[in-house]
C-alpha cells in the first residue's frame, strides 16, 4: 500500500494496531471501533495522535462524541462498488465537522478519487506502483461540479446566480 | 426547452475526453476487462449478446429536432441505421464499435447528450410524462424539477456505487403517465389544502423479480426542500440498502423489510440534517429553469378546425388516427400527436435514422422544434396546431409513423429479449410482431379498445410485463421458450401489478391464448368498459378457462 496525500506519495505515520495488541508508547495508533469502544476512556486520556477504522456498516454517531479527540478516521471501501463510506465520509465532515484525516482505506480506485474527495477525504490508500501522476490527473478531468458538498468547491448553481 | 449553457457544455465534453482516455487505456491493454466494465457502464456502453450497446440518455424524454437530428446520425455512421427507444425514455445502438464509441459520444455531447448514468449503481435517466407542459390536466410542468434533478443527480460523488441502480420519475398531472408507484421514487406534484404546490414523494415501488408498488413516505413535500429531501432518501438508501445480494439491492426491498413507517422515520431524521442547508432550491435557480421551459410562442387559434373536421368526415383512416393518436392540448386549437412505433409486424420502438430526421424536420414544421419520447416507446410532437393535423397525418403515413394504434391491442411494450440481451431467456420482439399481424385489422384494434400488452424477455421485467393489461413473461420450460401470461396489471394512478393466470404457455400458443383472452373480454365487457377493468369485475375464471381449457 501507498499513501496518497495532497497529491503526493507520503510517508505513513501511522500504524494499524491489532486489537489484542498493546499499543505502542509512542507513534500513530489506528484502533478497530471495537477496541475504541472498548478501551476509550485509556485511549482517550492517551496522549498523541490518534485514529479509528470506522467499519462502513457501522453508524458514524458511534464516533461522534470523540471527534474531537480523534487525529484520524479510516473509513472502508472493501470492493470499490461498495459505497457506503461516501455517505459516512460527508456525515462526518459536514454534520460532525470533523476536520481531521479522512482516510480511504480498500479498493480505492483512481477513477473514484474525484468522488472521494468531493465527499470529503483527504488521504487515500492505494495500490503500490499506480503512478501518482495518473492519480493526480483524476483530479482535474471536471472542472464542473452540479451538487454542493462540503469540499466547497462551487457548484454549477452557484456559477450561474453569480454570473447573473 | 432547457439548453445546455457553456457550464453544461463544459461538463459534458470533459466526460468525453474522460472516457477517450480510458477507452485507449482498455483498447492498449493497460485496463482488463473487469477494470473496464465499471467505467463503461458509468456511460451507458453494454457488452450485449453479439456487440456493445451504447444506452443515451433522453432526460425526461425531451429532445430538440437537432439533438434527434445527432441520434439519427449516430444511428447511422455508428450502428446499422437504426436505434430503439425505451421504456425508461432512453434511446439503445446495438451495434456499435468500442473504439467508436468515444467519437459517438463526442458527437452527441456536441448536442448536450450523453449517456451518463444510463447503467450502473446510480441515479438514472429522470423520466417524466410525455405530456409534460402541454397536458390540460396538469397541475404543474414537472420538466423544470426533472432538470433540477437532472443537474442534482449527474456525477453525485456520494451516490455513484449505490446498492443498485435507481429511478426516479415525476407526473405533474392527476392522470399518472410517467409511472410513479413503480419507481424506486416516484414524486407525484398536487396541492395541498393551502392551494400550494408541492410533491407526494413514494418510495420502494419496482418491478424486476420482486414487484412492489411504492409507498408514501411524505404526503407532502415543499418544492424548496426537494433536493434535500431526495438526498436523504438516497443517504438511508446507500448506507441500509443490502449489498449482499443483487436481488435484494433495490430500495424496495430495504423498505418492504423495515416498513414505510420506519423508512419515513429514517429518512426524515436524515433530512432534518439537510433540509436548511445548501440544497434549499433557489428561487432563483427554479426560476432559470422554469424560464427555458416558458410555454412556447402559440398564436390565437380557434379549438375548432374546420381542415380537420372535413378530414375526419372524408376519410376513415384520418378519423381512426385522430382518434387514437392526437391527444388534447392546453392551449386552444392545438393538439399533440403521438407517432407509433409499433407498425404492424416491426419491432416495438425501432426508429430508423431516415425517420428520426424526417421526425425532426416534421417538429420544426409542425411545432416548435421538440419531440417527446413516451415510455411506451413511442415519440410525440407535442405542438401541433389543428389546422395542420391532417398534412402532418399524410407525411407520417408517408413514413410509416402513423399506424393509428396508440393505447391499442398492438401498441406493445416489448424489451429487447433473447435477440439481443445476454440475460434473456425468451424472446420478446418476435412475439410482439407475431401479435401485431394477429391484430392487423385496425377496426377490429378499435373495437377491442384501450389494451396494453407487455412483454419481458426474463424475470427482469424490462418489458415491465407486471403493470400490462396483459403481461408475458419469457420462461424456460425444458430448454423450451414458454410464457407466463399475467393479467389485470396497469402503471397508471390506480397502479396495480397483474396476476397469475396459470401455467406458462409454449412459444407457438402464446398469440393464440392472447386472442382468446381478448376474445373472452369482448364477449364479458360492459357497455364502455375496458379491458383492464372487465378483469377486475369478472376475475379471472372465465379467461383461464379460455385460454387452459378450449385448449
Ligand atoms: S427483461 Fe430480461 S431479456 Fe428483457 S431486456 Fe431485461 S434483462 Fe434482457
Amino acid at each position: 500500500m501507498s499513501l496518497l496525500k495532497d497529491g503526493a506519495l507520503a510517508q505513513d505515520p501511522w500504524v494499524a494496531v491489532a486489537d489484542d495488541a498493546p499499543l505502542p508508547e509512542d507513534g500513530a495508533p489506528i484502533v478497530s471501533l471495537a477496541r475504541w469502544q472498548r478501551d476509550r476512556a485509556a485511549l482517550r486520556a492517551r496522549n498523541g495522535a490518534l485514529g479509528v477504522r470506522l467499519p462502513n456498516a457501522a453508524p458514524v454517531a458511534a464516533i461522534a462524541d470523540d471527534l474531537d479527540r480523534l487525529t484520524l478516521v479510516a473509513l472502508e471501501f472493501p470492493k470499490f462498488n461498495d459505497g457506503r463510506a461516501f455517505s459516512q465520509a460527508r456525515q462526518l465532515r459536514e454534520r460532525y465537522r470533523y476536520t481531521g484525516e479522512l482516510r480511504a482505506t480498500g479498493q480505492v480506485l483512481r477513477d473514484q478519487l474525484l468522488f472521494m474527495t468531493r465527499c470529503g477525504f483527504d488521504a487515500f490508500e492505494v495500490a503500490k506502483g499506480d503512478p501518482v501522476s495518473a492519480w493526480a490527473n483524476a483530479l482535474t478531468d471536471f472542472t464542473v461540479f452540479y451538487q454542493p458538498t462540503g469540499d466547497g468547491r462551487p457548484t454549477a448553481a452557484a456559477l450561474r446566480r453569480a454570473g447573473g | 426547452m432547457y439548453q445546455y449553457d457553456t457550464i453544461d457544455q463544459t461538463f459534458v465534453q470533459q466526460r468525453v475526453a474522460q472516457f477517450r482516455d480510458q477507452v485507449s487505456r482498455r483498447l492498449a491493454g493497460e485496463l482488463a476487462e473487469d477494470e473496464f466494465k465499471p467505467l463503461r457502464l458509468l456511460n451507458g456502453l453494454y457488452l450485449q449478446l453479439h456487440a456493445y450497446m451504447l444506452r443515451v440518455a433522453i432526460p425526461y424524454g425531451v429532445l430538440s429536432a437537432r439533438q434527434l437530428r445527432a441520434l439519427a446520425h449516430v444511428a447511422r455512421r455508428y450502428d446499422r441505421g437504426y436505434g430503439h427507444f425505451t421504456t425508461r425514455q432512453n434511446i439503445q445502438f446495438n451495434w456499435i464499435k468500442l473504439a467508436e464509441a468515444p467519437d459517438a459520444l463526442a458527437d452527441l455531447a456536441a448536442v448536450g447528450i450523453h449517456g451518463i448514468q444510463t447503467s450502473g449503481n446510480t441515479i438514472r435517466n429522470v423520466t417524466t410524462d410525455e405530456l409534460a407542459g402541454v397536458a390540460p390536466d396538469e397541475i404543474e410542468d414537472p420538466r423544470p424539477w426533472c432538470e433540477l434533478i437532472r443537474q442534482w443527480s449527474t456525477l453525485h460523488p456520494e451516490f455513484s456505487f449505490l446498492p443498485r441502480k435507481f429511478k426516479i420519475a415525476v407526473t405533474g398531472s392527476p392522470h399518472d403517465r410517467a409511472a410513479v408507484r413503480v419507481h424506486d421514487i416516484g414524486l407525484r406534484m398536487h396541492r395541498n389544502p393551502a392551494g400550494e404546490v408541492g410533491f407526494e414523494v413514494l418510495v420502494g415501488g419496482g418491478l424486476g423479480r420482486t414487484p412492489l408498488i411504492g409507498k408514501t413516505i411524505k404526503p407532502f413535500l415543499p418544492k424548496r426542500d426537494l433536493l434535500s429531501y431526495l438526498e436523504a432518501v438516497l443517504r438511508t438508501y446507500n448506507l441500509a440498502g443490502r449489498r449482499d445480494n443483487i436481488y435484494k439491492a433495490r430500495i424496495k426491498i430495504l423498505v418492504h423489510d423495515i416498513g414505510a413507517d420506519a423508512m419515513a422515520e429514517r429518512v426524515e431524521a436524515e433530512w432534518a440534517q439537510l433540509r436548511d442547508g445548501a440544497l434549499v432550491v433557489a428561487d432563483a435557480d427554479i426560476a432559470r429553469l422554469a424560464a427555458a421551459f416558458a410555454p412556447a410562442p402559440y398564436a390565437p387559434r380557434s379549438p375548432r378546425s374546420e381542415a380537420v373536421e372535413h378530414a375526419r368526415l372524408t376519410d376513415a383512416a384520418f378519423g381512426r388516427w385522430l382518434k387514437r393518436n392526437v391527444f388534447a392540448h392546453k392551449v386552444a386549437g392545438y393538439a399533440a400527436v403521438k407517432l407509433s412505433l409499433k407498425p404492424i409486424d416491426g419491432p416495438p420502438g425501432d426508429a430508423t435514422a431516415d425517420q428520426m430526421d424526417a421526425v425532426a424536420d416534421l417538429a420544426e414544421r409542425y411545432g416548435f422544434g421538440e419531440i417527446r419520447v413516451s415510455h411506451e416507446q413511442n415519440l410525440v410532437l407535442p405542438d401541433v396546431a389543428l389546422d395542420d393535423l391532417p398534412a402532418l397525418w399524410r407525411a407520417l403515413d408517408a413514413l410509416g409513423l402513423a399506424t393509428p394504434n396508440i393505447g391499442l391491442v398492438s401498441d406493445i411494450i416489448a424489451c429487447p429479449g433473447l435477440d439481443y440481451c445476454g440475460l434473456a431467456t425468451a424472446r420478446s420482439i418476435p412475439v410482439a410482431q407475431h401479435l401485431t399481424r394477429r391484430f392487423e385489422d385496425i377496426a377490429r384494434a378499435h373495437d377491442i379498445g384501450k389494451l396494453h400488452i407487455n412483454i419481458s424477455g426474463c424475470i427482469n421485467a424490462c418489458g415491465h410485463h407486471h403493470v400490462g393489461h396483459i403481461g408475458l413473461l419469457g420462461v424456460d420450460k425444458n430448454g423450451a421458450e414458454h410464457y407466463q401470461i399475467t393479467l389485470g396489471g396497469r402503471a397508471d394512478e390506480h397502479a396495480a401489478l397483474g396476476k397469475l393466470l396459470g401455467p406458462a404457455v409454449p412459444y407457438d400458443g402464446v398469440v393464440d391464448a392472447v386472442e382468446r383472452i381478448v376474445e373472452t373480454y369482448v364477449r364479458l365487457r360492459q357497455d364502455g368498459e375496458i379491458f383492464v377493468d372487465t378483469v377486475k369485475r369478472v376475475g379471472p375464471t372465465p379467461f383461464k378457462e379460455a385460454v387452459y381449457v378450449a385448449a
